[in-house]
Formats: structure tokens, sequence, C-alpha cells
């Protein structure tokens, strides 16, 4: 009965086309032998993966954007699980106002916020320092791990909690034995939300890293600017090889629709 | 009692700590930055002086550029619209696993670096690119694509296409599909129930799309950054030129705040006429 007609799968298939085209011509470009940016028709070669190892810059960068990725989706869990525990248990004044704030980088361009860091870096003489590209990185992924698990509070049934606490737990326990187990897969979908977004921010970054702290986003973005060689599309076959195997991952375990669509 | 008070204070107090350090003050110190005086031997200076803002919304090469940007991306809403709605369509319409299958094909891309995606359309677009290889094997004139304004829109088109299709998809999922069969049954013609029944319900997921998707294409850097070329700028893309550039930051951050501004005020503005919208949805 819900049959989709012929024209609509021929539209389907046209966005699908167009959805994958770019993605396609960079990962079958990374295996060309030539020197240009070329479509290799007749042999493959991986020289240009070996030039992404030999290049001085890449590997570090790499390991920066892992590293601030992770700290970031890491704090940010410790500093958001709080702080939506409080905004959906507990009636104060300034309630709606701080939720407000911890939300507000959405609708704040990256843009904005990078030139905002930059400004606030140079006066207390902060750039190039890794730790407050760190903090940086934690305000942009908030968000986003916030309405997760705000989302996993508000959708939890609360009856354990109180069976435990007629039972005689204290609050400690409660939160520790009870209520964390029941949010874990909110907090773990955030994080995950959080360490993607961190991994491939640029805009804000690119107006706070130093040469030391370049992150792989911001290092691409300049290698493409200067120099269109196919390195950059090895480098980003890799991109797209990490992100799809970590999708699989993320989809077996959670659904990734769940978290990219939100709960149903 | 006093102990219980505190309890949410404490709780919130790490991030509040935080967000008020980290974007109120400053945001607030590059709203001061965009009225200092700028001098081009010597830097920033103090002094407070509106000419920043005088400069950027008088002269026609910042106008070009923030008409440009309002103007792509407004466009790319527009396509976003026509092209996310009815895939959306489709694919609810979907059996599994074909459904799950290519809402992942749909939205994936999200999730790969938006560098990688603009690096893919330039090899796509390049005078060399594929879809040259094809005009010419076709004996067509290639055309040029790269640095234009349509290779912005096109990939702007193919970033922001998720935005759209997720908004949609999520108000479809809340839709009864009996309803449109009922209007079949009572003899509407497929379209008819397509404008009468189903588009209402969408209309608010289109909405929000439609808001995030221009929110996000006005303040775009990547794309225009590397499908653009030095000279058709977009408003990101100019800041970024001040900063780095021109070492014009007073300038700059003027530019910012103004798509902040703006940003904000078409946020405000769209979500009364969302509200209003559902508040008549509903009766």
């Amino acid at each position: 009965m819900h049959k989709n007609g012929p024209i609509a799968l021929f539209f389907h298939g046209l966005v699908v086309a167009f959805v994958l085209a770019p993605l396609v011509v960079v990962c079958l470009v990374a295996f060309t032998p030539e020197n240009t940016l070329s479509i290799p028709t007749t042999s493959f070669s991986l020289r240009w993966f070996e030039a992404i190892f030999k290049h001085p810059d890449f590997v570090p960068s790499f390991y920066n954007s892992l590293w601030l990725a992770t700290l970031a989706a890491t704090i940010s869990i410790v500093l958001a699980v709080p702080a939506a525990l409080a905004i959906d248990r507990y009636q104060f004044p300034g309630r709606d106002a701080l939720n407000g704030l911890f939300l507000s980088p959405l609708i704040i361009p990256h843009l904005v916020l990078g030139v905002a860091f930059l400004r606030l870096f140079a006066l207390i003489g902060a750039t190039g320092s890794f730790a407050w590209l760190v903090l940086s990185h934690v305000i942009i992924v908030t968000p986003y791990v916030m309405r997760l698990v705000m989302a996993s509070f508000t959708g939890m049934d609360r009856s354990a909690e109180q069976a435990a606490m007629t039972l005689g737990a204290s609050h400690m326990t409660v939160f520790r034995r009870i209520t964390a187990p029941m949010i874990l897969p909110g907090i773990t979908g955030g994080w995950l939300l959080a360490f993607i977004n961190s991994f491939d921010e640029l805009t804000m970054s690119i107006f706070v890293t130093s040469p030391q702290t370049v992150t792989l986003p911001v290092r691409m973005y300049m290698y493409a600017t200067e120099s269109i060689d196919p390195m950059m599309a090895a480098v980003s076959a890799l991109m797209i090889a990490l992100t799809a195997g970590a999708m699989l991952v993320i989809d077996r375990a959670f659904g990734l629709d769940k978290i990219l669509v939100g709960e149903k | 009692m006093k102990s219980r008070a505190l309890t949410p204070w404490l709780l919130v107090s790490p991030a509040t700590l935080l967000f008020l350090g980290l974007v109120v003050l400053p945001l607030i110190l590059t709203v001061i930055l965009s009225f200092h005086v700028y001098d081009h031997s010597s830097g920033i200076k103090d002094g407070f002086t509106v000419s920043h803002y005088v400069r950027v919304l008088t002269d026609d090469y910042y106008l070009t550029i923030f008409w440009r940007t309002l103007r792509l991306a407004a466009l790319t809403t527009l396509i976003c619209v026509l092209i996310g709605a009815p895939e959306a369509y489709v694919l609810s319409r979907m059996g599994d696993p074909w459904r799950s299958i290519f809402l992942l094909v749909i939205i994936g891309p999200l999730l790969v670096s938006v560098v990688v995606r603009a690096f893919g359309w330039s090899m796509l677009l390049g005078s060399t690119g594929l879809v040259n290889q094809t005009l010419r094997a076709l004996g067509l004139d290639t055309v040029r694509l790269l640095y234009t304004e349509t290779a912005i829109v096109i990939a702007l088109v193919h970033v922001m296409l998720p935005f759209m299709v997720i908004p949609v998809w999520t108000a479809l999922q809340k839709l009864d599909p009996a309803v449109e069969a009922a209007a079949w049954s009572l003899g509407a013609s497929r379209f008819t129930a397509l404008r009468r029944v189903v588009l209402p319900q969408v209309s608010l997921g289109m909405l929000s799309g439609s808001l995030i998707v221009f929110g996000l294409s006005a303040s775009a850097f990547a794309i225009p950054g590397l499908l653009g070329g030095r000279r058709l700028k977009m408003a990101a893309t100019l800041v970024y030129d001040e900063y780095m550039s021109e070492l014009n930051w007073p300038l700059g951050a003027a530019i910012a705040i103004i798509v902040l501004a703006a940003n904000l005020i078409i946020m405000l503005g769209y979500n009364r006429l969302v509200e209003t919208r559902a508040r008549r949805a509903l009766g």
C-alpha cells in the first residue's frame, strides 16, 4: 500500500547519487598513481597514502584532534550531567535562563564564537594553549550532550529511584546504582556526538589554533587552500573510512538514527 | 532544608562558571572590541568609535558580500526544502531494511568533515572535474563551475540536506499513514491528499529545518572558502580575512557582531512564526 511509485524512486536515486558523489570521487582519486587529481583508470596506487605518513604535519594534527575531542567530550559530560540533573529535577530561580545559556552555542555561529575566543585568549595570554582550546571545544559540544542527557532524564521512569529511597538508600547510592545506569545510553550517545562534533570542528578552531595546536580539519583546510594534490584526497578517504567505521559501530550499539534524529 | 535548596546551585555551578567565562564574557569583549579605534600602523587603540559599523554598512564592498551571503543562504534553504522534504516523504514510505539503510546514507554524511565534502565537490566541479569530463564526452561545451556561486550553492545544499530531512522525517513519523489512506478512500486524489493532509503536518518540520539550514548556510566558512576562491567571499570568509590577512580585528569584530545579530533576529522572528502556526494547527 505504501509503495513508492517509479517517479519517487527515480527522484530518490538522484538524491542518493548527489549525496554520495563527492565522497565516492574522493575515495577513487585517493588511489591515483598520477600527480594530478584524476580518477585512476588503469592502475591503482597507494603512494598518496604513504605520502600522508611522510608529511610532517598530518599525523601530529590527527593525534592532536583525537586528544582534543576525547578531552572535550569527557569534560562536557562531567559538566553537563549534574547541570541537566539540576535543571530536570529542581525548580530554582534562573533555571530557564541557565538552560538557555547552556544551549546558546547552538544559535551562535561558530564564526562568532571563534572571534570571541580569540579576543579573550589574546587578552589573557592564552593564545596557542591546548588547555584553552579544549575548553573552547567543551563550549561547542556541551549543547549536544545537554540535549541527549536531558532527554534521558525526562524520559526515565522514576519509580525505581523512589523504591530505592524508601528502602533506605542514600541520595548518592540512588544516583550511582539506579539513576546513572538508566541514563547511561544518553550519556554514551552524548559523548559520541560530542566527540564527532569536536573532531570535525573547523570554523571556530581556525581562529584559536596556533601552529602547535593545529587540528586535523584546520590542517586539511589550510592544505586544500594552498595546494591541490591527490594527498588531500588520500587524507579525505581515510577520514571517510574512519567515519564509516565509527558509524557502523555506533549504529550496531545504539542506532545511529536515535542519536542523530533524536528519541522517537 | 537549607542544604536541599543549595543542591541545584551546586550542580549547575561548574557549567555555569565555564559558560559565563567562555560565552558571555568573550562576546562582551568582542562587542567592546568592535568599537575600538584601529590604526593601520599601530594596531588596536583605545578610544570609542562607530566607524567600523558605519563603514561595513555603507561600503559597497561589504554590502555586496552581505547581500551574496543572504541570497545564497536563502537559495540553499529553498533548494533544501524542494529536495529534502520529498526525500523524507519517499524515505518514510519505504519498507525495512531499505528505509534504515537509506536514512543512514542521507544523514550519515553529517558525520564526515565539511572540509572533506567541500574538497570532494571541488574535484567534481573543477575545470577537469568529473562534471566537465562528462560534458566533454557528450560533445557539449564545458562550463566554469568551480569558484562560482553555483558551486557554493551545490556544496551548501549537499552539506545542509540532512538538517532538512531530519525534522521533516521526524514530523512524518508522527503522522498516522491511515489518515492519508482515509483521504484517498474518500475520493481525494494523491496530490490533494499530499497537499491537504500530509503537507500541513510536516510544514512545522520544514520550517524548523529551514531555520537551521538558513542559519548554518549564512555563517558557513569551509564551503565558500574552498569553492568560492579568493574573490567570492561570504560573511564568514570575510571575517576570517579581516582577522588573519588585514589584521583589522575591530572591523572583523563588527562584522561578526552584525552576523550574530542578524542570526538572532531571524531565529527569533522564525520562532514567532512557528509558534503562531503551531497554535493555529492545534486549533
